[in-house]
């Protein structure tokens, strides 16, 4: 057995005093980070950038609720919201959720398992380039210079692109070529980071980690990475197809030649669902480190975890045409993808039970990144559920494409991911910079966060029921869903508010906050044994593991838990 | 300032088109299916719910705590096969009833003598054909009470989805795809619905409205239906307009040279309570308004602007006046 000498970050250490942002050396700092390759450099711009997007993508929902508050509102064009809500989609999937995850891998991974940097620190930086130049395109397509014919307009037609919408025939111009292009950067650099992850993780552990000894963070981004290899392919292909039929001449898609639109249902969702467990298995990830530490208990079950996590990540690969309930397929079919989307359901409940378990019988303590994995439990649990409704193809025959459906995805892709990312950053904002944030402010964040959430989110199901189809830019009085519009847009704006004292909380506690030391958490895992903020080689010595929580058996001599693993 | 919106919304007073209020036979089936769903749904979200909250008020810090880490407990077999089990069960029943009802309603036979409707998706507007009676019309859909109709969903251009939420759930119409879907109305009454997929930049504007009549109501529609257009000669003006712009190159009166396929068959349009795919109510005021802009009502639509003088319009709207 590898005996323990655990790490400290040496005598380089960074203070944070070191920080400085002015001065006669702001181009030599620009060109540091532009040309680093430093793992934690590289993450903290994925988040930057993110964020920006965040910015960004929730504007666009802003204003789209803005128009639809009320029937037969002229706030925007017919054509300006259908930019809207594709832009909105497209960023906030490629350009917000998997960079920001991407982002805290990229920092956390190397940390958990001891090493000094990714395995291939160039092309994590080209892989962080390539999805940062796809958000780039992407926009310039809204921005874009006269005189380039069609840029100016930005896609028009939603984030799946369904066949033949995408088709010469329906998209002229270059708006759809914009989103294809900047799909396939941003897939390159997708399919970069996830294959860096996995080779970083089963080639740069530390002595001692064992792969059943990795933290469950390590492990889900793990599954996460292979997915992505797994699961960018198909887009890819399909963007590359789509480009084929546009500029060559191809029918894949084009069904006025010939074509298949099914085919292109296909490949999106061969790509979209696994894309779901994607973003959500790293919003696992942070719950599984901090409901514990939170807890003060192990995390519970933890080979079960694992098995749980492996077996979403093979069924996900398997459920993707739940999307195409509505399309006409044979019964038969319809059944065998009913089946798989609810099996699913059963590992993802196992997930559940054992957070559940890790909080059963510990000693919680409420700081603001408990309070978000807690929100984030309840709503990844409503998820779920209205997840298995739509899993009953009948049922679906009604709420797919309504708001129902709106309104669960956002479930999780809000309730559910931004809320644990939330929670990540009053987690790790104290190892990124060596301050905390602020927790009277995060206390604010969350209540506001959760009150705009289901103001938002919750009655979104109410007019799916009631009817209202998605992306529709304005609708008819009289048919019971204006109210609840009224009450979505009024959920927007306090969202709005909470996540402004969110960014206030960040900016403030950059310069303000109160100095975290190494470890302010009391926490476990070995990126808590090394300085705040990281030096830029980690660790000064490489470290040595005997169980899952170095850091435990460290603080407990007397009852490590290498004794029971 | 015309008060569309207005004139719409009190002539379209209708409930909402909730999917919990079925009136016909296969959006019966859906609902006894989602209340059987919902009900374990509800008891799981009781039972997780209700423990994440105890475990929240019971497991939380206490003022007095003692500072000690509480015991590490790292898992459990018997509990963890336990919540393995219990759930594989619930997922095996909701497999096997959802089965059942994919069945009854996908693989239903229509049989003899069932009304057959084919709808054809347009960007932006429903084109409806009722092959057995030679009938064609638009955006407006009749079908006796009690009895079932079989629809054939195709379309024209992009995707589109037929959902009318009282009577079944969706269909997509997908280029080069024959799909089916079938109602059975129970109760007379007019059903609102639209399309349910991204179609375009008028996608909200495909308003589907469905009038479920008795069957001597049905026939007599359909009676009236199959007449050809009728001839005013009070209105040869109007016609004249008519056949002698691009009217003709889009619309079908049955009976005259206009035959165009691309836009809605006028031959009864007098009978239809909407016009532009539920965009304004069919007035004569409307009309002219409609014709003289269509993209101020429905912007994106396909039909141009006619650019006629207010001589020319007058009689053209009066003569589609007549196309009862």
């Amino acid at each position: 057995m590898v005996s323990q000498s655990l790490p400290h970050a040496g005598p380089h250490a960074g203070a944070i005093e070191d920080r400085r942002l002015g001065g006669a050396g702001w181009l030599e700092w620009v060109h540091e980070w532009v040309v680093t390759v430093d793992h934690k450099k590289i993450g903290l711009m994925y988040i930057v950038y993110a964020l920006i997007f965040l910015a960004i993508g929730g504007a666009e929902a802003t204003i789209m609720r803005i128009q639809l508050a009320f029937p037969e509102s002229h706030f925007v064009s017919p054509q300006v919201f259908n930019e809207l809500f594709t832009m909105h989609g497209t960023t906030m999937v490629f350009f917000m959720g998997m960079p920001i995850l991407f982002g805290f891998a990229n920092y956390l991974v190397p940390l958990m398992i001891g090493a000094r940097d990714m395995a291939f620190p160039r092309l994590n930086a080209f892989s962080f380039w390539m999805t940062a130049f796809g958000g780039l395109l992407l926009y310039f397509s809204f921005i874009g210079g006269s005189g380039v014919y069609g840029a100016g307009s930005a896609p028009n037609v939603g984030w799946w692109a369904y066949a033949p919408l995408t088709a010469k025939a329906f998209s002229r111009g270059h708006s759809t070529d914009y989103w294809t292009l900047a799909l396939l950067l941003s897939g390159i650099g997708s399919i970069g980071a996830g294959l860096n992850l996995v080779v970083t993780i089963f080639c740069m552990r530390c002595r001692g980690m064992t792969l059943a000894k990795m933290p469950m963070l390590v492990w889900l981004n793990l599954v996460m990475g292979g997915m992505v290899l797994g699961g960018i392919g198909p887009l890819t292909a399909s963007q590359l197809m789509l480009c084929v039929d546009r500029y060559l001449g191809g029918h894949f898609f084009d069904t006025q030649a010939g074509g298949s639109a099914i085919m292109w249902f296909h490949f999106f969702w061969i790509f979209g669902h696994p894309e779901v467990y994607i973003l959500v298995i790293p919003a696992f990830a942070f719950a599984s480190e901090i409901i514990p530490v939170f807890s003060r208990k192990a995390i519970f079950g933890y080979p079960v975890m694992v098995a749980a996590t492996l077996a979403i990540a093979f069924l996900s690969f398997s459920v993707w045409a739940h999307h195409m309930f509505a399309t006409g397929m044979p019964s038969y079919g319809n059944a065998f993808f009913v089946l798989t989307s609810m099996v699913i359901g059963v590992p993802t409940g196992i997930k559940i039970f054992n957070w559940l378990g890790t909080m059963w019988g510990g000693k919680l303590i409420f700081s603001t990144a408990m309070l978000f994995c807690i929100g984030f439990l309840f709503q990844f649990l409503v998820g779920g559920l209205t997840g298995i409704m739509l899993a009953t193809a009948p049922f679906d025959w009604q709420l797919n494409d309504s708001y129902f459906v709106v309104g669960h995805f956002h479930y999780m892709l809000v309730g559910a991911i931004i809320f644990t990312v939330f929670a990540a950053f009053y987690y790790w904002y104290p190892k990124f910079t060596g301050r905390m944030m602020d927790e009277r402010l995060g206390k604010w964040h969350f209540w506001l966060m959760l009150i705009g959430f289901h103001m938002t989110f919750d009655p979104m199901h109410i007019t799916g029921i009631l009817g209202m189809p998605r992306r529709i830019y304005t609708y008819e009085p009289g048919r019971g869903w204006a109210i609840w519009n009224l009450i979505i847009t009024i959920g927007v704006f306090i969202q709005i508010v909470a996540v402004g004292i969110f960014v206030w909380n960040l900016i403030r506690s950059y310069f303000r906050g109160k100095l975290a030391g190494n470890d302010p958490w009391d926490a476990w895992t070995l990126e808590w044994a090394t300085s705040s903020p990281p030096p830029p080689y980690n660790f000064a010595v490489e470290p040595a593991v005997q169980s899952r929580r170095p850091l435990w058996d460290l603080k407990h001599p007397d009852d490590p838990d290498w004794k029971y693993e | 300032m015309l008060d569309a919106s207005a004139a719409l919304a009190f002539f379209l007073q209708t409930a909402s088109p909730n999917i919990f209020a079925p009136a016909s036979v296969p959006a019966d089936e859906i609902y006894h299916l989602a209340l059987f769903v919902i009900g374990i749904t509800i008891g799981i979200f009781v039972v997780v719910g209700g423990l994440l909250v105890f475990a929240v008020i019971k497991f939380r810090r206490r003022k007095d705590d003692n500072g000690r880490e509480p015991p590490q407990v790292y898992g459990s077999t018997q509990i963890e096969l336990a919540w393995t089990v219990l759930p594989a069960l619930i997922v095996f029943v909701l497999f096997l009833t959802t089965a059942r009802v994919i069945h009854q309603i996908e693989d239903a036979k229509a049989p003899a003598g069932a009304l057959q409707v084919t709808v054809v998706g347009h960007q932006f507007w429903w084109e409806f054909r009722y092959p057995q009676y030679g009938v064609v019309t638009a955006n407006e859909i009749h079908v006796p009470v009690n009895s079932p109709t079989f629809l054939t969903l195709l379309s024209a251009d992009t995707d589109h989805a037929f959902w009318v939420p009282q009577l079944a759930g969706k269909t997509d119409l997908i280029p080069n795809r024959v799909n089916h879907t079938w109602i059975e109305p129970s109760r007379a009454g007019v059903y609102l619905g639209q399309c349910a997929l991204f179609c375009g930049v008028q996608h909200a504007h495909m308003l589907l409205r469905v009038k479920v009549q008795s069957r001597a109501d049905f026939d007599a529609w359909i009676r009236r239906q199959q007449q050809p257009a009728v001839k005013d000669p009070a209105v040869a003006a109007g016609r004249q307009v008519f056949q002698t712009t691009a009217c003709v190159n889009c619309h079908t009166v049955r009976g005259t040279i206009a035959d165009g396929r691309f836009g809605p068959d006028l031959t009864h349009l007098m009978s239809r309570a909407t016009l532009g795919a539920g965009v304004l109510a069919n007035s004569p005021e409307n009309l002219r308004l409609w014709i003289q802009n269509p993209a101020a009502f429905k912007p994106g639509c396909e039909m141009p602007a006619m650019s006629l003088n207010p001589k020319q319009l007058g009689e053209l709207v009066a003569y589609l006046e007549t196309l009862k």
